[in-house]
């Protein structure tokens, strides 16, 4: 099957660019990259899908081969729609960020920064405990047991 | 056997319920339910005992099997028998079982907190032990091992306040998960080699499976591995006594009785068959060994009675598994007898501590003073049970360890050096479980110097029953023990018979077995006398090898691993991950052409069409424009640029449903992203840190060459005819409809559009959430409602000059006029922001726009159109509504909700998917309805219209939505001041979330 350059190259640029704003910390440029990467990817199943041909109307004199492939069309129609959601969604995003903190960028995530130095998972994990000779801490059945004082029940108690 | 797996489970189902009603009494009720099942058992034994035990479910004088199908095509079935063995085992489990449920009536207090869910799940586990001694399929039997971990689990960590309880439970759990996991492995092994699950069929050609060799050897090893964690055999035993955070009620019946005798039950259950695999001796005879010599050592040091039990257990456990390692039917009768004069004694002895714990509020035999005069009659059941434990005569326990005794002296007799080392040690073993025996009824009951004697109620006689019946089982077993020979003889039978077959017996003459214990009962009383010396060496001699540290550094360094992993990988910067994904998506193609034979792209055309070439260059213009822009609105203007050159480019293709759809979308995209970022600064980067720009450039660059490489290499790659040739035929026939783009989106592959508008509906509330915070803000609002000329005041000085200052003048005698009726709510707008063109446009316009996105709805299924681009119109005519009259004309506009819209074309859509099932066709089948009208004539409804519908509907919510949110909503906050200026203060509380 042929290649169209002319769309290929397009389809490049479109790429290169979406992919250079995705990697901004401005959260519109990110935005903006989401837009341009899914026209360059809406051009590369177009362009997948082969030559140009009668629009996908049904005609019964036409062959199979004659129409523009309707395939990645139906695939494509659903994308654009799909990426208008996103765009919104977003948007909906970057106002709220803007109204909480007064930033439209993307900001390295503290807990994960946080999560990555922390010496060990859990510290109860290896922090030690009392040992324990009975279950019934302060609660005995019986008056005439002299008292005896409560039991540790784990440094975080 | 169904019935009874099903009543145990079912009461443990409802005993939360009981316990609201019943109290703590709630235990009698479900002591009863083992109990019956006891009694179900005891009556039909001989039919279990009786049976020919190797005979396969179905044959003549088989065991009683249950044979219920599951999962056909992977061999797994609900398979249930009862031959001696499950029946000896339930015996345990049910009995004890009982008594340890009636116990707990007494030993918990009504007014403490989660009873009920403790009955249920000791009742449970009982259910799931008795499910896995009967099971007869392997992967049945590892599901009740691994509900019994589940349980064991909860159980142990059932004081969930206590760091120590948690923490041991969580132990457990890891500890015989992992045994169980490894034993899957074994099971799957061995069922695919035996081309069966069922227990009963791999033992009957066990000889033909022991002869493929290593492989069985293996599956049987892994299988040990999961027995010997469960059973707490070294290296594993270190989680047993931890186990002994939980309620004492639970360790006598899990932890001595019956959990810990599932290793015991399957170890026996595969000897008959594989006990003389490679790694079957080996494992158990050594780690038995090790086992019980370390736990009697351990069991020497305690002084918490209870963890003294539990070392003493897992010593009994290495004792019962190394007799069962040497696999004579002689020793297989002995190990089966220690396990049942074991469930007897300590299962008694932890009800014992039980019992002192709960009555004087310790269990330190250094505080303990005086116990044998204060409550003596749990002093004479603890003397016979650690009597029994210790091996004196006349008791069970004494039978039963002088029969292991007989079956070693016989296995020295026969293999030489081996033999003679075990007995050995199994006498050292004897030992030292005499002496700690001896030390926990001294420091339990005996009167210590310098000790006041301990307060002690007395202990209610009901309290003490099940302490009773099995001290009374230890006492007269002891003189009936063929009672209980008779029980275990039918499986021992399996084996090859014994040369000189012993049997249980307190008296078989002066046999060199009682000098055993004889030596043993001496040896231990002198450690005991001894002991103030012994525990002095005993804390001089360093632990060498502990398990516990090793299992806790193994963890703590799994945990380290993890943190350095995620620290590694988890930066916590989007570009990061970007960038990893994308070079991940640029490296693997990449390499993947240059290692396959791919071919080379070839057979270029410049282009479809030349004016392909004027667009291209626009657009990439548009794309290198988005870039350097450094204007907010800008950026987002030269983005536009871009999609509508793809509309072009559609419409060029042939692909004009295409073209329409993008037109639409880019507009209202355009109009969206104006509403949204009024609020931001116009700078796009006042403080943007923009590091690295050359690095992204470069990945970018070099991510568009690779793409553009990739989709060469891949339309020079087609090889066969695309799929999509069928498809004109198909529409056209099967879908009735001429646009074939339209029917493949809602006929043949209706499906995907179905999940494609449920996402629409998902983001459409997402920004509405977004935005308004709490709720979808659906209340209406009535231009009657709103005074004139209210809405939309800006802070923005207008009209300094002249002319703007007639201008507003002019709007001012047009906003008060009283013939405004263009528009609904016009007059609501502050008179600055009208427009009577937009208005009167507005007027002319919307109604056809309308009509226009219903006919490209309904049209759709013939010429370009349909639910997306007739959906999109629809919201463009509601955009300029919004644009023109403001909020409030919105409102007027949109009379249902878009929540209402959308859910009723999500409605409409699965309606139309589903119907077709009632005329019994498949889902999402469509018809074509032929009618006549009187004017219009001949017409033909396709029945796919319908779901067409549902999307127009979806896709008209979706910019309600986006305009009620980002329009109307930020309007209304910004009501009266700049647009950038403090937005989140103006509504107060309603924007509630993050602050």
């Amino acid at each position: 099957m042929s290649t169209n350059i002319t769309l290929l190259i397009v389809m490049g640029v479109l790429f290169a660019v979406g992919f250079y704003l995705l990697l901004e910390r401005s959260l519109t440029r990110v935005l903006l990259g989401i837009v341009v990467l899914g026209n360059g990817v809406n051009l590369l199943l177009l362009s997948a899908g082969g030559r140009r041909g009668q629009a996908p109307l049904y005609e019964e004199s036409l062959a199979a081969e004659d129409y523009t492939d309707p395939l990645p069309q139906a695939l494509i129609l659903t994308a654009i729609v799909i990426t208008f959601a996103v765009t919104a969604f977003m948007l909906a995003m970057i106002y709220r960020s803007w109204v909480i903190s007064r930033a439209d960028v993307v900001t390295d995530d503290l807990e994960d920064l946080r999560v990555s130095q922390q010496s060990t998972f859990d510290f109860e994990e290896d922090s030690p405990v009392p040992e324990d000779t009975t279950e019934f801490d302060g609660d005995v059945d019986l008056d005439l047991v002299p008292v005896k004082k409560p039991k540790g029940k784990g440094p975080r108690a | 056997m169904l019935l009874v797996l099903i009543a145990l489970f079912a009461v443990a189902g409802i005993a939360p319920f009981i316990f609201r009603l019943l109290g703590r009494s709630t235990f009698y009720v479900l002591s009863a339910v083992p109990a019956l099942a006891f009694v179900w058992l005891l009556a039909n034994f001989s039919s279990f005992t009786q049976a020919d035990q190797a005979a396969s479910a179905g044959g003549p004088n088989a065991p009683p099997s249950e044979l219920y199908s599951w999962i056909g095509p992977l061999n797994v079935h609900l398979d249930f028998r009862m031959d001696a063995l499950s029946a000896v085992l339930c015996l345990l489990v049910l009995g004890v079982g009982a008594l340890v449920l009636f116990y707990c009536a007494r030993y918990f207090k009504n007014e403490d907190p989660h009873t009920g869910a403790f009955g249920a799940q000791l009742l449970a586990f009982a259910a799931s032990m008795f499910g896995l001694v009967t099971a007869d399929d392997m992967i049945l039997l590892f599901i009740f091992w691994e509900l019994t971990t589940i349980l064991s689990f909860l159980l142990i960590g059932f004081n969930r306040t206590r760091m120590s309880a948690r923490r041991s439970a969580l132990t457990a759990l890891i500890v015989t998960t992992f045994g169980g996991l490894t034993m899957l492995a074994g099971i799957i092994m061995l069922g695919t080699a035996a081309g069966t699950y069922r227990i009963s069929e791999i033992m009957a050609m066990a000889p033909e499976l022991s002869a493929l060799g290593t492989y069985i050897d293996v599956a049987i090893a892994l299988l040990l591995i999961g027995a010997i964690s469960k059973s707490a055999l070294v290296p594993f035993h270190f989680w047993l006594p931890g186990a002994m955070a939980a309620p004492t009620p639970v360790s006598a019946y899990l932890h001595a009785a019956a959990m810990v005798k599932a290793g015991v039950y399957l170890i026996a259950r595969l000897s008959p068959g594989f006990n003389e695999t490679a790694f079957w001796q080996p494992m158990l005879l050594w780690l038995g060994l090790a086992t019980m010599l370390i736990g009697g050592w351990r069991a020497l040091k305690q002084h918490d009675l209870k963890l003294l039990l539990a070392y003493g257990t897992v010593s009994q456990l290495g004792f019962m598994i190394l007799v069962l390692g040497v696999g004579t039917p002689n020793a297989t009768l002995a190990a089966l007898a220690m396990m049942l004069a074991h469930g007897f004694f300590k299962a008694t002895l932890f009800l014992v501590v039980g019992i002192i714990d709960h009555k004087s509020g310790t269990r330190d035999l250094h505080q303990l003073s005086g116990l044998y005069k204060s409550a003596p009659l749990l002093f004479v059941i603890s003397a016979i049970a650690v009597a029994s434990m210790a091996g004196v005569p006349p008791l069970f326990g004494f039978v039963a360890k002088e029969s292991v005794y007989e079956a070693l002296l016989e296995n020295a007799a026969d293999n030489g050096a081996v033999g003679v080392f075990l007995l050995i040690g199994v006498v050292a073993g004897a030992v030292l479980t005499f002496a700690y025996s001896a030390r926990f009824l001294w420091g339990g009951f005996a009167n210590k110097t310098g000790l006041k004697k301990t307060a002690f109620p007395r202990v209610p006689l009901l309290f003490l029953t099940p302490l009773l019946v099995l001290s009374a089982a230890t006492v007269v077993f002891a003189w009936i023990p063929h009672v209980l020979e008779d029980l275990i003889a039918p499986f021992v039978g399996l084996l090859p018979a014994a040369q000189t077959p012993i049997h249980l017996g307190l008296w078989h003459g002066l046999s060199p077995a009682l000098g055993l214990s004889i030596l043993t009962m001496a040896l231990g009383a002198a450690i005991f006398l001894a002991r103030e010396k012994v525990f002095v060496f005993q804390s001089k001699v360093p632990a060498v090898f502990d398990a516990e540290r090793d299992y806790k550094h193994m963890v703590g360094g799994l945990d380290n691993l993890a943190i350095w992993l995620t620290g590694r990988t988890q930066r916590g910067s989007l570009s990061f991950y970007l960038i990893v994904i994308m070079i991940v998506a640029l490296v693997v193609p990449v390499v993947a052409m240059l290692w396959l034979d791919t071919p080379i792209p070839g057979n270029f055309i410049a282009y479809d069409h030349p004016a392909q070439l004027v667009i291209g260059l626009i657009m990439i213009l548009g794309a290198v424009g988005a870039v350097q822009a450094n204007r907010r609105f800008l950026a987002v203007l030269m983005v536009s640029v871009t999609g509508y050159g793809m509309a072009a480019i559609f419409a060029l293709q042939g692909a004009p449903d295409l073209a329409v759809t993008q037109l639409l979308v880019e507009t209202i995209v355009l109009v969206a992203f104006v509403l949204a970022l009024r609020a931001l600064p116009v700078e796009l980067w006042a403080k943007n840190p923009t590091g690295h720009r050359l690095g992204r450039a470069l990945i970018g660059i070099g991510f568009g060459a690779a793409m553009v490489l990739i989709a060469a290499t891949a339309m020079a790659s087609r090889v066969a005819e695309p799929i999509s040739l069928a498809y004109p035929e198909l529409a056209y026939v099967g879908g009735a409809g001429k646009n074939i783009v339209n029917v493949t989106l809602v006929d043949m592959r209706a499906w995907d559009t179905f999940g494609e508008i449920t996402v629409l509906a998902a983001a459409a509330t997402g920004v509405a959430s977004l935005i308004f915070v709490r709720g979808r803000g659906d209340t209406r609002l009535r231009a009657s409602e709103v005074p004139r000329g209210s809405v939309d005041h800006g802070s923005e000085a207008i009209g300094i000059n002249g002319k703007s200052r007639a201008g507003l003048a002019m709007a001012r005698t047009f906003a008060l006029s009283k013939s405004d009726s263009w528009l609904v709510a016009g007059h609501t707008l502050a008179p600055e922001r009208r427009s009577i063109t937009f208005e009167v446009v507005t007027r002319l316009l919307f109604h056809t726009i309308l009509l226009s996105s219903v006919y490209l709805l309904l049209a759709g299924h013939n010429t370009p159109g349909g639910g997306f681009a007739g959906g999109l119109l629809a919201g463009l005519a509601l955009t300029i509504r919004y644009l023109a009259g403001g909020r409030v004309e919105l409102a007027e506009a949109t009379p249902v909700s878009p929540g209402t819209l959308m859910g009723a074309g999500l409605g409409l859509a699965a309606l139309s998917a589903a119907a077709p099932l009632l005329f019994g066709a498949q889902m999402f089948a469509s018809a074509a309805i032929e009618f006549t009208l009187p004017v219009f004539g001949e017409h033909k409804f396709v029945t796919s219209t319908v779901f067409d519908i549902g999307v127009y509907l979806v896709v008209v919510g979706l910019v309600i939505d986006v305009l009620r949110s980002l329009g109307s909503e930020i309007d209304e906050r910004s009501e009266g001041r700049s647009p950038t200026d403090m937005h989140d203060l103006v509504t107060g509380a309603d924007t509630g979330v993050g602050r």
